[in-house]
């Protein structure tokens, strides 16, 4: 009784706000379909006091950059979607990497491990550095983690295994952390393992690509509605490209440490 | 030591019969109830509504962002306290059995009310299953499989397996109310020795992993085994142990090391939420402290919790009489009533997560949602508050006095 009662009540003064936010919805929607996105990436998720040096050495060297890709399906667009590959945000980071270091010779190529947890991956981590040698290794992790809730120590275990896999089998490494997904913020709970990721990448200096607070900023400065459900690919490319031009913007300050930042 | 139970200077009222006291609103017989109780559950309700809101402006008002511990803490620790209270009284004046059979009624009502919110966020999460479609979310959409076989995933929901997110603390509550007799029986030999044994079994707990496993993998969010402890020290403070305790956090020196662990956790908590502080962390204690168990109840997170306990009982006496402004109304009464409105605070936050999704809402409509939520438990606590107290008036008000109200467990 005192349950349905407390549920009226409450629908009945949603509904008020339902109606006075969708006018005001309306107001700002097609100035937002109009803007192009101006994502911008704040000067503290680059700032990288942890260096790349087979990356800074690879660059002077003027290549070659082999860069590999381990992720699950948040590291491309959408399979259904028919977004080519390049349109993904590893296929935009090296464009814009290219496009910085004209220089400098920069491959890539792409692991895409779709439902696996990190303890899953983390063991194949030594094999594929072996078999494709890259300089760096990029490994997003975490989302299916968050989704099936697991055991966050166990979460742990794993990325630190995988990282010091990568290092020992002589590539540097870069961690990327879950999306920021609002819609499905009271079903997935991220925060313990953004948590986990952080720690890990402190305790090896490992520099941690913060996809999740990007991507949060972005939606928070209005640059994106995550919100939205989206039918089309057109959002996604957008996010793509620009976690793409950021995360080749993070690995190259993270191989060039900025001097002003230690003082 | 073992008349530790008859000394209490009655921290609520001795109102004989009604053993709902604990919880049940003060209308009745208006006399010298502990609202700083009340008050503190209340405000750890609004604020477990809020923190699960998506970050908005007012999450920087709760105090997860100023140290260790949050409201979860605060929620469990006044749970022990009262809930000892209560029953502790039954148990020394009815008996073991019949004090049970009182905790096993309440044990009951958490888990209906548990199974209740489970229902929604089903309806929520069908919901959104079929009506959200975004390329960018392929992955995190993987959170619907469990849709696929709902005849293990509501059977292991039932059994307190599958717990969605945010619904953590009622299993939690229902697990250390079932030990309660157990403490309770024991805090009757001798209140310090249980509380020996609850710290012991926090050491085993983080010495040998003990958990309780979760489907369809790992364990419980909350881990009864670790946080058992602040219930129990809730429980022992109610059994006289805040009376004894009353000289040491008093003397001065408690209070600086008190506000001095306050200000560092103030300042380690300021490097998450600013990183351009964090390079000015030395890894050192970084690669020490971190990172901080909620799961296992970490132990710096225990240590802030009692530093605030200790400052509120130092700068907010019983007799403060604020607690009798109209302003902490709202809060007090959400306290009286902690089990409806942490529900309540549950669907709201569902409900209030639904809205901004529908309506893409920016700041001006999160700040709307979250005070309209508070609004609407404050206004449910009164309801409930006022129907309890028609319903006692309305005849045989001794007899039944007390056992109308759902959160009382009472007679």
């Amino acid at each position: 009784m005192k349950f349905v009662s407390g549920a009226i009540l409450s629908v009945s003064l949603l509904a008020g706000f339902l109606a006075a936010a969708s006018a005001h919805a309306d107001d700002t929607a097609p100035a937002a379909s109009t803007a192009p996105p101006a994502c911008e990436v704040p000067d503290y998720i680059l700032a990288g006091d942890v260096a790349l040096p087979k990356v800074a050495e690879a660059i002077k060297a003027g290549g070659p950059l082999n860069i590999l890709v381990i992720g699950s399906r948040s590291s491309t667009i959408g399979v259904n979607t028919g977004a080519s590959e390049a349109a993904s945000y590893p296929g935009q980071m090296l464009a814009a990497m290219k496009e910085k270091l004209p220089a400098v010779e920069v491959n890539l190529s792409v692991e895409i491990q779709p439902k696996k947890t990190a303890e899953e991956v983390a063991p194949d981590l030594a094999r594929l550095v072996v078999s494709k040698k890259p300089t760096l290794v990029i490994w997003q992790t975490g989302t299916v983690d968050a989704v099936r809730a697991v055991d966050p120590d166990d979460f742990r275990t794993a990325v630190d295994q995988g990282v010091v896999a990568l290092r020992d089998a002589g590539a540097d490494a870069v961690l990327i952390n879950p999306q920021y997904s609002p819609r499905t913020e009271s079903m997935i709970s991220a925060s313990t393992y953004l948590d986990n990721m952080r720690v890990v990448a402190q305790e090896h200096e490992v520099p941690l690509f913060d996809r999740f607070a990007l991507m949060q900023k972005w939606s928070e400065d209005g640059a994106f509605d995550l919100f939205a459900p989206v039918h089309g690919s057109d959002l996604a490319k957008q996010v793509h490209g620009c976690l793409g031009r950021a995360l080749s913007q993070f690995i190259i300050a993270s191989a060039h440490p900025k001097p002003t930042q230690e003082n | 030591m073992t008349s530790v139970a008859g000394q209490i200077s009655a921290p609520l009222t001795a109102d004989a019969g009604v053993v709902a006291l604990a919880k049940a609103p003060a209308i009745a017989r208006p006399t010298e109830r502990e609202l700083r109780l009340d008050l503190f559950r209340g405000l750890a309700l609004w604020l477990i509504f809020i923190d699960h809101l998506p970050q908005n402006l007012l999450t920087w008002v709760t105090i997860r962002n100023y140290g260790f511990s949050d409201a979860t803490e605060i929620f469990i620790f006044i749970s022990g306290y009262t809930a000892s209270f209560v029953y502790g009284r039954a148990m020394r004046d009815a008996g073991f059995v019949v004090a049970t059979a009182r905790i096993l009624r309440r044990v009951w009502q958490i888990y209906v009310a548990h199974v209740f919110l489970f229902t929604i966020f089903l309806a929520e999460i069908s919901y959104v299953a079929t009506s959200f479609e975004n390329p960018l979310y392929t992955e995190e959409m993987g959170i619907m499989d469990f849709l696929k076989q709902p005849d293990v995933t509501i059977v292991q929901a039932l059994l307190l397996r599958f717990k969605p997110v945010n619904m953590d603390v009622l299993p939690l509550y229902i697990v250390l109310m079932l030990w309660l007799p157990l403490i309770l029986w024991l805090m009757r030999r001798s209140a310090d020795l249980t509380l020996g044994l609850s710290v012991l079994l926090y050491a085993a707990t983080w010495q040998f992993d003990l958990h309780f496993s979760a489907y369809p993998n790992g364990s419980w969010f909350f881990n009864p085994f670790a946080w058992q402890l602040l219930f129990v020290f809730g429980a022992w403070c109610a059994q006289g142990g805040a009376q004894r305790m009353s000289r040491i956090i008093a003397s001065p020196i408690t209070l600086w090391i008190c506000a001095a662990y306050l200000f560092f956790a103030f300042l380690v908590t300021l490097t998450w939420y600013v990183p351009q502080f964090g390079h000015l962390m030395p890894k050192r204690l970084e690669q020490w402290m971190y990172p901080i168990s909620k799961t296992d109840l970490d132990v710096l997170r225990f240590a802030h919790f009692l530093a605030l306990a200790a400052l509120t009982v130092h700068f907010l006496p019983r007799d403060w009489p604020g607690l009798k402004s109209p302003w902490l109304r709202p809060l007090i009464l959400c306290g009286q009533h902690s089990l409806e409105i942490f529900c309540l605070g549950v669907f709201l936050a569902f409900a209030g997560h639904f809205i901004l999704a529908e309506l893409s809402g920016g700041t001006g409509l999160h700040f709307v949602v979250s005070i309209s939520g508070i609004l609407i438990m404050s206004g449910a606590a009164w309801m409930f508050s006022w129907y309890k107290h028609s319903a006692n008036k309305s005849g045989r008000a001794k007899v039944t006095g007390g056992n109308a109200d759902l959160a009382g467990g009472g007679a």
